[in-house]
């Protein structure tokens, strides 16, 4: 250990390695912080940049190596020994509790037992000063995720750490929120604090990054000013090789095309206090069309989901229409046999079944579909025939796996996505409705499932993908609609949209959302 | 100092979830022999009436079948429950109306004779489960109610309703006051497998049979994959098609009509009328059977065989050696609160970790921890 502690660095990483069973996530991962940075981490899904946080946040224990804090070494064993030193951090999924204030959620992470209005008080001054504007007294579960997240930010800050550590922060972000959280980075930099920005979104790291660190496969591959890179070049960097560009060829004759999915006046109450009630949502989804629904999470993209699903019926059978028969009142096995096929967000629990082999996820949505396939008429599941069928999609979609049919959860997330959007592609259906179809998946094999969702569409299908990746949505889609605060604008052409006018759709800037804009502002 | 850590497996281990309900055993058998030695009983000698003398005869694995049969019947039924997240542990109460319900026929019409009759008693005494199955169902299907409550609380009112009938509309005229009823006719009595060799009756084939039924419908249809689906994860079993509300009233039918069926066997096998108690707790200690089985009804056949010797050896030892009856039921609670124990192993294993060992590379080296971090 060749000590070089000459005061600028904050932080300095030697050789940290963890091993999980087989499995190296990191491999002498070396980095350097220096203070008053910006330093993003960049690597794809898997490269290991959640197990090296997860080190320096104080979660996990690493096997090896070595971790230096304004030039000591240090042995950071748990979340509040990181604290004390210093470093806070910012999750990608919240944890707060909707039911309380802000102001109580802040409270609850700092164990000092002050009273809550004096912390209530701190945490206006700070959200003021930073530009976070932000109700300490508003319940958590009336916010918006950019207000949530500036609750977590607040809660980090009220910390006085000299680390932060920011975990995908603008993926549940508007572009224009994401400007402005990207104001306050410059401004904690500009104090002396220094950031770490774990992202992949090449772009911003290239706007607001002074140094960038990539992984790859549980490696450093490179070190490197972000600005000096272009995009393709840091993208190269962290796939290892180029990715292939989805190809869209042009729609021809769409306007012509019958509408295969038919969503007219869908409604929907909230069925928990938390959920968002839909408003009159049109939309049609024509044969040979992609249709892109954008939007900021928990805008009502779960629940609509569900409706055009059929796990939750509709009222008026005619406000969802497959292949122009009426669905509403049919199961998601009805809607199925009409040639739909579903891929929902969450994949363990929802799409698949965590703790059942992919032969047996295979069936969960094709038992009804494929004829007697799969199934005899005596229900008898024929196991050789659904066992092939699995092994064709793992084979064609490149699942990689660790068994043959290895149980669900076995398989990492991107892995397992392949498999499950496989398995409805496997059908070729007539309506595909997708929700976050590459979410956490790694760049190859999202442009591979992209590639595959307009292909599918071409070949004359209607596909409708629910998505928060807009870079994702202007890649695929024949027109993008945004979802806000359950109602869905009118679809915008793709040759007519930008990310601009997407992005204050998002915040809600449709003339018909002014009032509630105004609600939230 | 060292300390147990639990570590969370990667994947549940396929070797401890068959051996856990041998470490249970061997664990009961321990603390079995404290037991008797405190009661100032050699544990050897108790142990080998418990569990060998009970059966070294002929005519005793007969009694064995005997008790085995309901215990099985009503196990594999609960196992289709359990794997459906559905917590049926009113089984004891399907039993007893199993038990009324196939009944009726021969009580009621003591003079009708013939082929027929011992087939409907056994079709009723299933209605008869299923149908009492069915109210803790509707009370969850339809008002959200937690059927362990109702399913549990309809056991003491089925067991009352029993005693009711006994002691009043269906008592025996001729019994000289005694709470029975007439003593059924021939043809509604479950016949003897081997007249010759014991007192082993057809509930024990039907439980193989049940058992094996239940095994193919767990394992190679449809209907027993939704069951795994919506009982592992009820929002991906949605996403499927399958209906939750569909599945519990399946999984209480099945059950109550499996424990229907143990009920009228028993009556009409081994005690051949209706009498103010019929069960010493067999939907209870099913649970226990149904557990100890894997809720597999191929190992549950051979979980019952035990039980059913707890039974017998809790009578033996009660009269070689003077000890309490009860004896059985520490024996079953026992073996319960192990099985449940060891079954910790298949989702954990166990890592001692120094306490004293705070610094140095030895804890960097210490095998992977898994912190609930994610």
């Amino acid at each position: 250990m060749s000590a070089n502690h000459d005061g600028a660095n904050l932080l300095e990483v030697r050789g940290l390695t963890k091993i999980f069973g087989t499995l190296t996530a990191c491999d002498h991962i070396d980095l350097n912080i220096a203070k008053g940075e910006i330093h993003a981490l960049l690597g794809e899904n898997g490269a290991g940049k959640s197990t090296l946080v997860k080190m320096l946040f104080g979660s996990l224990e690493p096997n090896s190596g070595e971790i230096f804090w304004n030039g000591e070494a240090v042995r950071i064993t748990s979340p509040g020994m990181a604290k004390k030193l210093g470093i806070g951090m910012v999750f990608q999924h919240f944890s707060l509790f909707e039911a309380l204030t802000a102001a109580e959620n802040i409270a609850l992470s700092l164990d000092d037992g002050s009273p809550i209005s004096s912390i209530a008080a701190k945490a206006r001054a700070l959200s003021f000063s930073y530009g976070l504007p932000l109700d300490p007294d508003s319940l958590v579960g009336d916010l918006s995720v950019g207000e949530r997240q500036r609750i977590e930010i607040i809660r980090c800050l009220l910390q006085t750490p000299q680390l932060i550590i920011l975990d995908e922060p603008t993926s549940v972000l508007t572009p224009q929120e994401a400007d402005k959280l990207f104001e306050t980075l410059e401004r904690l930099r500009s104090e002396g604090k220094s950031i770490l920005y774990i992202s992949h979104r090449l772009e911003e790291v290239k706007r607001i990054c002074d140094r960038a660190t990539v992984l790859r496969h549980g490696k450093v591959v490179g070190h490197c000013n972000p600005r000096e890179e272009t995009a393709s070049s840091l993208a190269r960097m962290m796939v290892g090789n180029e990715v292939k560009a989805v190809v869209r060829a042009p729609a021809e004759g769409i306007e012509t095309a019958a509408p295969l999915l038919e969503i007219r006046a869908l409604s929907r109450k909230p069925a928990t206090p938390f959920s968002i009630p839909l408003k009159n949502i049109n939309l049609n989804v024509r044969a040979g069309e992609v249709i892109g629904i954008a939007g900021v999470a928990g805008n009502g993209q779960g629940e609509f989901f569900e409706s055009v699903s059929g796990e939750v019926l509709q009222q008026d059978a005619g406000s969802v229409r497959i292949r122009g028969k009426d669905a509403g009142a049919l199961s998601i096995t009805g809607r199925r046999l009409m040639g739909a096929a579903f891929v929902p967000e969450e994949r363990l629990g929802h799409g698949a079944a965590p703790r059942m082999k992919l032969s047996e996820n295979l069936l969960l949505s094709r038992h009804a579909t494929d004829g007697k396939v799969f199934v005899s008429s005596g229900g008898l599941v024929r196991a050789a025939a659904v066992y092939a069928a699995a092994q064709r999609i793992i084979v064609a979609m490149d699942v990689r796996k660790s068994a043959p049919d290895p149980e669900a959860a076995a398989l990492s997330g991107g892995n397992l996505q392949k498999f499950i959007v496989g398995r409805e592609l496997d059908r070729s259906p007539a309506v595909m409705v997708v929700n976050q179809p590459t979410w956490g998946v790694d760049a190859g094999a999202a442009a591979h499932i992209r590639q595959a969702l307009i292909e599918l569409a071409r070949s004359g299908s209607a596909v409708l993908v629910i998505s928060q990746d807009l870079d994702e949505l202007f890649e695929i889609s024949d027109a993008i609609a945004v979802m806000h605060n359950g109602e869905l604008s009118k679809p915008l052409p793709i040759a007519e949209a930008t990310f601009e006018k997407i992005g204050l759709l998002m915040g809600g800037a449709e003339p018909g959302h002014a009032e509630h804009a105004l609600e939230t502002a | 100092m060292m300390r147990l850590e639990l570590v969370k497996r990667p994947q549940r281990s396929m070797l401890f979830s068959a051996l856990s309900p041998f470490i249970a055993f061997g664990l009961t058998i321990i603390a079995g022999a404290i037991l008797f030695a405190l009661l100032g009983v050699n544990p050897l000698n108790a142990f080998r009436i418990y569990f060998i003398e009970p059966v070294s005869q002929v005519w005793q694995l007969h009694e064995l079948a005997i008790k085995a049969a309901p215990l099985i019947l009503i196990a594999v039924g609960l196992s289709v429950c359990y794997k459906a997240n559905v917590w049926n542990i009113g089984a004891e109460g399907q039993f007893i109306l199993g038990g009324i319900f196939g009944s009726a026929i021969p009580v009621l019409f003591p003079g009708f004779e013939g082929p027929l009759v011992l087939p409907l008693m056994l079709l009723f005494g299933m209605v008869g489960g299923a149908a009492y199955a069915a109210i803790p169902a509707l009370l969850k299907t339809r008002f959200g109610t937690n059927e362990i409550l109702t399913s549990l609380m309809l056991v003491y009112v089925a067991q009352f309703f029993l005693d009711w009938l006994v002691r009043g509309p269906w008592r025996d005229p001729q019994g000289h006051g005694f709470p029975q009823t007439i003593q059924f006719n021939d043809s509604a009595v479950l016949p003897e497998l081997m007249p010759d060799a014991g007192r082993a009756n057809w509930g024990f084939v039907f439980a193989l049979i049940a058992a094996v039924l239940v095994w193919l419908l767990m394992s190679r249809l449809l209907k027993g994959f939704e069951v795994r689906v919506l009982g592992s994860s009820p929002r991906a079993g949605r996403f499927a098609g399958f209906g939750l509300n569909r599945m519990v009233f399946f999984a209480f039918l099945l059950s109550g009509a499996l424990a229907g069926l143990a009920g009228i066997s028993e009556v009409s096998g081994a005690i051949g009328q209706l009498q103010p108690v019929i069960s010493p707790g067999y939907g209870f200690t099913a649970i226990i059977v149904a557990f100890l089985g894997r809720l597999n009804p191929l190992g549950i056949v051979a979980a019952g065989l035990v039980l059913a010797l707890t039974y017998l050896g809790g009578e033996a030892v009660q009269s070689a050696l003077g000890i309490s009856d009860k004896v059985a039921r520490v024996f079953q609670g026992m073996l319960l609160f192990f099985v449940l124990g060891c079954d910790t192993l298949i989702h954990y294993r166990i890592r001692l970790v120094g306490m004293a060992l705070t610094k140095g590379a030895a804890k960097l080296e210490a095998a992977p921890k898994l912190k609930e971090a994610r």
